[in-house]
């Protein structure tokens, strides 16, 4: 079986007036499912170039990106957003809520586009806020919840359409220690319980603890690939 | 996949939050389109109004009027000369192919009294075929006999207020009244006809046979002489060769040399009336493309806004097409919030516009007319305004780079 994502030798480089920046070097690198990723490395490394591209937000200048065995990296916008709102489910830092609108609503937002009916929208959202252990706050705006109730949404969210993938990019940046770690705890939950490949940006060791694959960068390229535990 | 329901709501809910925003945009187009309507129901209300009016006066009508004549070198005005005659009026009507009838005019002015009331009228002495140039039937009573006619007889047709100021609610028919002290049967009333397009009452007026005009009531020094010849063409068709039979005819008549000019002036009514409907027509389109400028600006006004709503709302674009948005999810998004800021203006223009025009003519008392037409044309404006200013910033939206929407604060 194909792995779940597969990239060969992606660049990407971005052209800032005279100066071409490479922010990608010939990475290749093999994701199976049901992985727990780690994504580190200073900032400028190009970890947060490569999320983009892995998230089908940004396209490589060239090289090959496969998600479940389909070349992603020259596939339009409309193409893209189809992937982006089938496969993939994103958690950022700053959330990303929509702001005066309830919780469930954004949570049916990715449903929405898939033109979901509404009944079935409604159901699906609660049991994914259920999920993320957050039932009965469903009319709840992002402003009554605190910073780790607003990323559980955006967890329920990133997990309402069946995303095989997750990828969270600083998820806990904004949050406290104990916060921080309820939320990775619910990805490793996640990962364990239903399978889905988690894939994290993060700069901090212990967020980085709770994966089991580390993959560091510097400068574009990727200079450790290592993993804690076998898979049981 | 479009979700229309869902994408409206989001469009509604946006508009929610900017209220006053909202509402101020929304001004241009009720601006706009209520500016349109009132326009165009004034324009429509002045043709309307002067359409009746013509139909009034009669259709294919042409006036022979007498010439000027010439005193010490001092040119006086048309009609001065008394060169028609009933003669002329007969002739006319047997020897002018294209004229239906002809109805010789000798009017004046006089006091008309029944009983202890009185009244200053214009007297028209005129023959039968008056009722069929103007087309106008009586209501009430039978109109002149030739008998009547030839032997000058003392009877007379009144006017609708002529009746209303004399008679109060008698029966006028078979009662006598005195005209300069004549004694007057009368033998019927004509229909309300009400104002010609010169304002002036046409209901103001008794009709005596010409004969009786002529010899006991505006006498002159010219037996037959008339004051002007009401002619009634076959056919609007007609008018241009009715004029030219008529010239003829009176050239030959008055035995007019070559080189002289004419001693009579043929006017053709119909075409006079046209003429002020075409201006009306004209004005009201004037009227509407000036209005129609204010609904361009309130258009403008629309896209402005959603400009800036575009640019406020980069962050939301952001999410909702790392989500999964499609570009005419984005689109319809922002055209649908543009719409439905137009088409509540143009609503609530519409229902202002309706209410401006009726308080114009209570006002100014200027008839105005609200066809559907101007209704439906406003309408579908302020929505096609609101596609085409909308489109443009939905277009911006749809463009945007979902990693940079993400990062914008």
């Amino acid at each position: 079986m194909a792995p779940l994502i597969e990239t060969q030798n992606i660049n990407k480089i971005y052209s800032l007036g005279d100066v071409e920046v490479n922010a990608l070097k010939n990475v290749s690198l093999s994701i199976e499912k049901g992985e727990f990723i780690a994504i580190m490395g200073p900032s400028g490394s190009g970890k947060s170039t490569f999320m983009n591209v892995l998230g089908c937000l940004d396209k490589p200048t060239n090289g090959t990106y496969l998600l479940e065995g389909i070349d992603v990296a020259h596939m339009n916008r409309d193409e893209l957003a189809a992937i982006r709102n089938k496969k993939l489910g994103f958690v950022f830092q700053g959330f990303n809520l929509l702001s005066r609108t309830s919780a469930i609503e954004n949570v049916e937002l990715p449903m929405l586009y898939d033109g979901l009916p509404a009944g079935e929208r409604k159901e699906k959202a609660t049991a994914a806020l259920a999920l993320v252990g957050l039932a009965g706050r469903e009319d709840h705006h992002p402003n009554q919840l605190s910073g780790g109730q607003q990323q559980r949404v955006a967890i329920a969210r990133a997990l309402v359409n069946n995303a095989p993938i997750i990828l969270a990019d600083e998820p806990t940046g904004n949050l406290d220690t104990k916060t921080s770690i309820e939320i990775m705890e619910l990805f490793v939950r996640l990962n364990g319980e239903s399978h889905i490949t988690i894939i994290v940006v993060t700069h901090e060791k212990d967020i980085a603890e709770f994966s089991r694959r580390r993959i560091f960068f510097r400068d574009g390229v990727i200079i450790n690939d290592e993993v804690i535990r076998k898979d049981d | 996949m479009i979700n229309l329901p869902s994408t409206l709501r989001i469009s509604f809910r946006a508009l929610r939050v900017n209220k006053m925003r909202s509402a101020l945009t929304m001004l241009g187009i009720i601006i706009g389109v209520s500016a349109v309507i009132t326009m165009l129901a004034i324009g429509t209300g002045a043709r309307q109004r002067i359409g009746e009016q013509m139909a009034s006066i009669g259709s294919n009508l042409l006036m022979v009027l007498p010439g000027s004549t010439t005193s010490g070198g001092v040119r006086m005005g048309a009609g001065t000369q008394p060169t028609l005659s009933t003669g002329d009026a007969e002739a006319i009507q047997k020897e002018c192919l294209s004229v239906m009838y002809v109805a010789p005019v000798l009017s004046g002015v006089a006091q008309v009294i029944y009983g202890n009331q009185n009244w200053s009228t214009g007297i028209t002495g005129t023959t039968t075929n008056m009722l069929y140039v103007r087309d106008w039937p009586l209501s009430a009573g039978r109109p002149f006999t030739d008998e009547e006619m030839r032997s000058a007889s003392k009877v007379c047709l009144l006017g609708q207020t002529i009746v209303d100021n004399l008679f109060g609610g008698i029966n006028p028919i078979g009662q006598i009244i005195r005209i300069k002290n004549v004694p007057f049967t009368v033998i019927g009333v004509l229909d309300a006809k009400g104002q010609d397009p010169g304002g002036h009452d046409q209901d103001d007026t008794v009709y005596v046979p010409v004969t009786t005009a002529q010899k006991k009531l505006f006498g002159t020094a010219f037996p037959g002489m008339v004051r002007i010849i009401m002619v009634k063409a076959k056919s609007a068709d007609d008018l241009a060769s009715a004029e030219k039979e008529i010239t003829e005819l009176l050239r030959q008549r008055h035995h007019i040399g070559q080189k002289q000019d004419d001693d009579f002036t043929v006017r053709n009514l119909t075409q006079m009336m046209q003429a002020a409907e075409q201006s009306t027509k004209v004005m009201t389109l004037l009227l509407g493309a000036i209005a129609s400028v204010s609904l361009l600006v309130g258009g403008i006004g629309i896209m402005n806004i959603m400009l800036v709503s575009v640019t406020e709302r980069t962050r939301e674009i952001g999410i909702r097409m790392a989500i999964g948005a499609k570009t005419w999810d984005i689109r319809l998004q922002f055209i649908i919030e543009a719409l439905t800021l137009s088409m509540i203006g143009g609503v609530v223009g519409i229902i202002i516009g309706i209410s401006s025009s009726e308080v114009v003519s209570l006002i100014f008392g200027w008839p105005t007319v609200i066809s559907p037409v101007s209704i439906i044309l406003s309408f579908g404006f302020s929505g096609f305004v609101g596609i085409f200013f909308g489109f443009y910033p939905a277009y911006k939206a749809s463009l945007l780079d979902p990693i940079e929407a993400l990062r914008y604060e």
